[in-house]
């Protein structure tokens, strides 16, 4: 069981402002993302079960948004901004640096499961681009030698715990 | 350049708290609010001249009185009204709600709670993309802090009146910045837009009579009723009140967010943010957010309201104003910005879903030199059958930047075919996203 009592109480103080059970969906899967990494089959019969919505409308919405994870991913999920403020701003070499550091190319995980690489549509910070986020967290007015200081500091932390 | 209204207070320290915010004058204009009739605030934003700022423009106190008086279930019952923010920030090119989000949560909230008093709504959602975790975290907290000092909840600031907001976190999907998808994507539902009518304010949110604004439409609202229309409408044009923030990006010397009236001139903006990165000329902009048509370096003399550059032949859209140098390919810029659209398209009609993929792919094959002069040729045809055929304006926002990069740089894309390369990088460079170019054509 993915949905445990923490999730539990959270859903239950959202059911206090959504006047439907199924506009808990996208929170519910937030949720069980956060703690497992990915929504699996068995993630979306859970979350459907706990919402008494058929199957489908789960999985509907879990392939509709590119923030469900839809396989496992690595620690580190990093997601590279290429869009238009982006991309004059550099961030196509930046993608290529990160590829050549990490040894994989984008939409792919590193063999000891540390990182993912993506691009990803624009983030909204435009005037800081280029911008990535790692997990929940910006990072902005990137260069090659920014993302390296960056990618050795998760380096290190992923080594030593 | 004329005073800031929303904005003037960025670097103070912690003005994202309820005793800041509240030194500085915060929620005065709640209280102000609260002592007129709803009517009577609707009437204060009609004559403001304020328009929506999430890229519409639409006249945001003609927008509340649309929504019903007292609408009825069909037994007699009341139906409760609710009010909704769009902060699904993802125009590429803006980045204002953000820092609004960030530095004014409780700006938002006032705006918001005023327009619940004007337009009856007991319930009110904030839809956050689901990226901005800190921003998120931030309105929440604001939230919390609203609720203890009795300013949200039941009996707002003592009066008989209940009102209650809550943070919903998006998902990761362009299209749920159109209104009628983000209601959907509310619902727990596929972000898919819906016909209209019904208009959300009859049938919008849970099925009920629903107004939706932008952050930064909300964050407006604190200012007008403290210091009357009048005032707001003085700055700007005659048809569109106050001031905006503008977000200027791209090869720019100083990128950021600008509030300035919505009068200024395109060619003031750009040099009021230090020119052209590197002193490098201009080649193009793009003035209200990626699905805003490009101008060329010869159509800068224009205000930056909605009715100027409307007549220009492009909107003012997000105030995302994205800047391009001569030195970059502007047939790259748009085959990245038609990625973008493939990619985001919510597949509902097939006019959009299929048409922004093939302008995807002759876009990429153009700028890898696989492009002909007839593919030059289908683009306006395929545009053509997307603009005004959808149920929701995301086809007409591809043909933005695919028929304005075609027409006023044809001689850029004919270099492309003729040559059988990208002019602008050396020989046998391979293009990045070529990826449909390869797999497909």
């Amino acid at each position: 069981m993915i949905i445990d009592q923490t999730i539990g109480q959270k859903m239950d103080a959202l059911r206090e402002h959504l006047p439907t059970e199924q506009s808990l969906l996208l929170p519910l899967l937030h949720e069980m993302q956060a703690k497992e990494g990915w929504i699996s089959a068995e993630a979306m019969k859970e979350a459907a079960n706990y919402l008494k919505l058929p199957f489908a409308r789960v999985q509907e919405v879990v392939s509709f948004y590119t923030m469900y994870n839809r396989k496992p991913i690595g620690k580190k999920h990093v997601q590279v901004c290429t869009n238009v403020a982006c991309y004059l701003r550099g961030a196509d070499k930046l993608v290529e640096g990160l590829e050549k550091r990490l040894g994989i190319h984008c939409g792919q995980t590193t063999a000891d499961g540390k990182y993912t690489l993506n691009e990803v549509e624009c983030l909204a910070a435009c005037g800081t681009a280029p911008v990535m986020q790692i997990n929940d967290d910006y990072y902005e007015q990137l260069d090659e030698n920014v993302i390296n200081s960056i990618m050795d500091k998760l380096d290190r932390e992923l080594t030593h715990g | 350049m004329a005073d800031k209204l929303l904005t003037q207070h960025n670097d103070v320290e912690g003005s994202h708290t309820l005793d800041v915010y509240r030194s500085l004058g915060g929620y005065s204009a709640l209280e102000k609010a609260l002592t007129m009739t709803p009517d009577g605030v609707v009437d204060e934003v009609k004559k403001s001249n304020l328009r929506g700022r999430g890229g519409a423009g639409f006249p945001t106190g003609m927008k509340w009185s649309f929504m019903p008086k007292a609408p009825t279930f069909p037994d007699g019952r009341p139906k409760p009204k609710y009010l909704v923010c769009n902060a699904d920030e993802g125009e590429p090119g803006t980045f204002k709600d953000r820092l609004l989000m960030t530095r004014h949560p409780h700006m938002l909230l006032e705006g918001m709670i005023i327009a619940a008093h004007a337009i009856g709504a007991s319930r009110g959602f904030i839809y956050i993309r689901g990226e901005f975790v800190f921003e998120i975290k931030r309105v929440e907290d604001a939230i919390v802090e609203a609720r203890k000092m009795g300013i949200l909840g039941k009996k707002v600031l003592n009066t008989d009146w209940s009102f209650d907001l809550v943070v919903y976190r998006g998902a990761g999907a362009y299209i749920c910045g159109e209104e009628t998808a983000l209601l959907n994507s509310l619902e727990g539902k596929r972000g898919e837009p819906r016909l209209k009518p019904p208009f959300p304010a009859m049938v919008g949110a849970f099925g009920m009579p629903t107004c939706v604004n932008n952050v930064e439409t909300f964050c407006a609202v604190p200012t007008i009723i403290s210091n009357g229309a009048a005032a707001f409408a003085a700055i700007g044009t005659e048809r569109s009140g106050g001031t905006r923030l503008f977000c200027v990006s791209g090869e720019i010397e100083k990128p950021g967010v600008y509030e300035l009236p919505l009068s200024i001139n395109l060619r003031d903006l750009i040099d009021h943010c230090g020119g052209v990165l590197g002193g490098k000329k201009l080649k193009a902009v793009i003035p209200g957010g990626a699905s805003a048509p490009m101008l060329s370096a010869a159509e800068i003399d224009v205000a930056m309201d909605f009715d100027s550059l409307a007549k220009a032949g492009t909107m003012a859209g997000s105030g995302g104003v994205i800047v391009i140098s001569e030195d970059t390919c502007i047939v790259a810029v748009a085959a990245r910005l038609l990625k973008f659209y493939e990619h985001e398209s919510c597949g509902q009609c097939s006019q959009c879903r299929e048409g922004s993929h093939w302008l995807a792919r002759m876009f990429a094959r153009i700028e890898a030199g696989g492009g002909t002069d007839a593919d030059l040729d289908a683009i306006a045809g395929i545009c053509s059958n997307m603009a005004g055929q959808t149920i929701c304006a995301f086809a007409d926002a591809v043909t933005g930047p695919a028929l304005s990069s075609v027409r006023k740089f044809r001689h850029d894309f004919e270099e492309h075919v003729r040559l059988k390369r990208c002019p602008c990088k050396p020989e046998g460079h391979v293009v990045r996203h070529d990826h449909h170019a390869s797999a497909m054509l």
